[in-house]
């Protein structure tokens, strides 16, 4: 059980939290170009990092929008969080 | 040369106060070279080599495990063992596994505790009464036993269950897997290993890996906390670890790892004397020889390696015990713990060689691996043996993600994670 701060309410239990995967796989601009492979990178293929991990978080039962947080999945501790669309801390 | 268990060896060794026991398996110093190496040294690597040395005459191969054999999920899982999947792929793995089950204790001199007490899968809903009787007709004509069972019949089989129909997800009938059940998880993982080393397997403990060495699409062996070992064939069986390992060889894998918990109570008389699980309300329960009630709640969302997962997930798995079988209440839990699970999209498992030569990898067994144990390792040495997939393990090849044929057992699978 971990606390998140949501960058729009501020702390909360991580339970009002829903998951929403890796952070930052961009979706292709021109899908039926694609081949399968590359469909299957985007689409299945997953780094599932031991270590620190970009993620998208969503506050699904507070203000419902979605946020990136980076998190050390080996512990849980959570570095920071920050607004979709700006670039991951380093 | 091994010495077989037998009730004049333990009569002969207790004249001894039990002190000459054979060791069970050696604990040996990596060599600098294999045919095949094996990474991970749970009940499935270890059926993996015991399968390859026995079936396949590779007898100069090793087991490497960064921890103590059958110390990750294999210890970790709520030892239920059944097949009765919906699809034929999956049919056809899990109920070649339960076969093997049916004689290991006799074909490994080692008792694995196999109890064919039945598995029953409850249903709430009319929806779930739909599919459930849906999967019955499916196993049946894929020659596994299954049956469909009215209240009364549910009352009758588990009197303990409460089949009110006041309840808030009342019991509307239930499957009934007879030839499934459960086994002792630790002594699979020792049956093996005895298995293989006695075949000439090393089995080495308290060596991680630390690095994969390759040339170009060929691997040359891999680096360990004990080393470096020259192979060129690798067999990964690292369940939750296995995107670890695949990084370190430059792959990428359909995988996720998540937390699942389980718990047991403190041990009672006999009361429920088979194995009931229940999708809608995500429970499912069962009682060890010990007297123990083992109970198996569910994963969390996140990614997590930490081997813990949180509080509200054993809650509602509580809750739902609480309401099928009120005659618990005043029980107290002893034990909690979580195991990392890697779980593929369409939660059907990979068994299969991979676009790096000796590279395989048997992995995405998610929430339900236990069962498969030994089927798992019989198909995968075949995979590693003979560097093509046996007809059984075909479908559960990594290109199944690029192809689209995907082997989708999500809904399929007996409790939703």
């Amino acid at each position: 059980m971990f606390i998140i701060k949501c960058p729009y309410c501020g702390e909360r239990d991580h339970s009002e939290f829903s998951y929403g995967g890796e952070a930052h796989i961009t979706r292709p601009k021109q899908p039926t170009e694609l081949s399968d492979g590359q469909w299957a990178e985007y689409l299945f293929m997953r780094k599932n990092i031991k270590g620190l991990q970009y993620e998208r978080w969503n506050h699904s039962h507070g203000c419902r929008r979605w946020f990136n947080m980076a998190r050390d999945t080996s512990n849980d501790k959570i570095h920071s969080v920050y607004k979709i669309g700006e670039n991951p801390p380093k | 040369m091994k010495k077989k268990y037998s009730i004049f060896a333990l009569i002969k060794n207790s004249l001894t106060y039990h002190e000459n026991w054979q060791r069970v398996w050696r604990d040996p110093e990596p060599k600098p070279q294999y045919d095949a190496v094996i990474i991970g040294g749970g009940g499935h690597g270890l059926a993996t080599a015991y399968y390859l040395a026995k079936e396949h005459n590779l007898r100069n191969i090793a087991v490497v495990e960064k921890g103590w054999i059958g110390g990750g999920n294999t210890g970790r899982n709520t030892t239920i063992i059944r097949s009765n999947y919906l699809w034929d792929a999956s049919a056809g793995l899990y109920d070649h596994a339960l076969k093997i089950w049916e004689s290991l204790s006799q074909e490994l001199n080692y008792n694995v505790m196999f109890s064919q007490r039945g598995v029953m899968n409850l249903a709430h809903n009319q929806h779930d009464v739909r599919e459930l009787k849906r999967r019955t007709h499916a196993n049946r004509l894929n020659g596994i036993d299954c049956e469909w069972l009215s209240v009364e019949q549910v009352k009758k089989f588990c009197p303990i269950i409460n089949c009110s129909p006041d309840i808030r997800y009342p019991v509307m009938g239930s499957t009934l897997q007879r030839r499934a059940g459960t086994a002792r998880h630790d002594a699979v993982a020792w049956a093996f290993a005895r298995g293989a080393d006695s075949l000439g397997v090393d089995i080495i403990q308290n060596c991680e890996v630390k690095g994969i060495k390759r040339n170009g699409d060929k691997i040359e062996g891999i680096e360990t906390t004990k080393g470096f070992i020259k192979t060129s064939k690798i067999g990964v069986v690292a369940a939750g670890h296995s995107s670890v390992i695949a990084n370190m060889a430059g792959l990428k894998l359909p995988l996720e790892s998540k937390p699942l918990q389980a718990l047991v109570s403190e041990p009672i008389k006999p009361i429920i004397d088979t194995v009931v699980m229940s999708n809608a309300v995500h429970a499912y329960v069962s009682q060890s020889d010990k007297g123990e009630l083992v109970i198996g709640a569910g994963t969390d969302s996140y990614i997590s390696y930490t081997q813990k997962g949180t509080h509200e997930i054993i809650e509602g798995t509580l809750a739902a015990i609480l309401e099928l079988y009120p005659i618990f209440s005043r029980l107290r839990m002893l034990r909690q713990w979580g195991g990392v699970v890697d779980i593929c999209p369409d939660a059907s498992p990979i068994i299969s060689k991979t676009s790096i030569e000796g590279l395989y990898f048997n992995c995405g067994w998610g929430t339900g691996g236990f069962k498969a144990t030994p089927g798992s390792g019989h198909l995968f040495a075949h995979t590693i043996a003979k560097d093509e997939p046996h007809p059984l393990n075909a479908s559960f090849n990594i290109n199944r993600f690029v192809s689209g044929d995907l082997v989708d057992e999500h809904g399929a699978a007996a409790v939703a994670h």
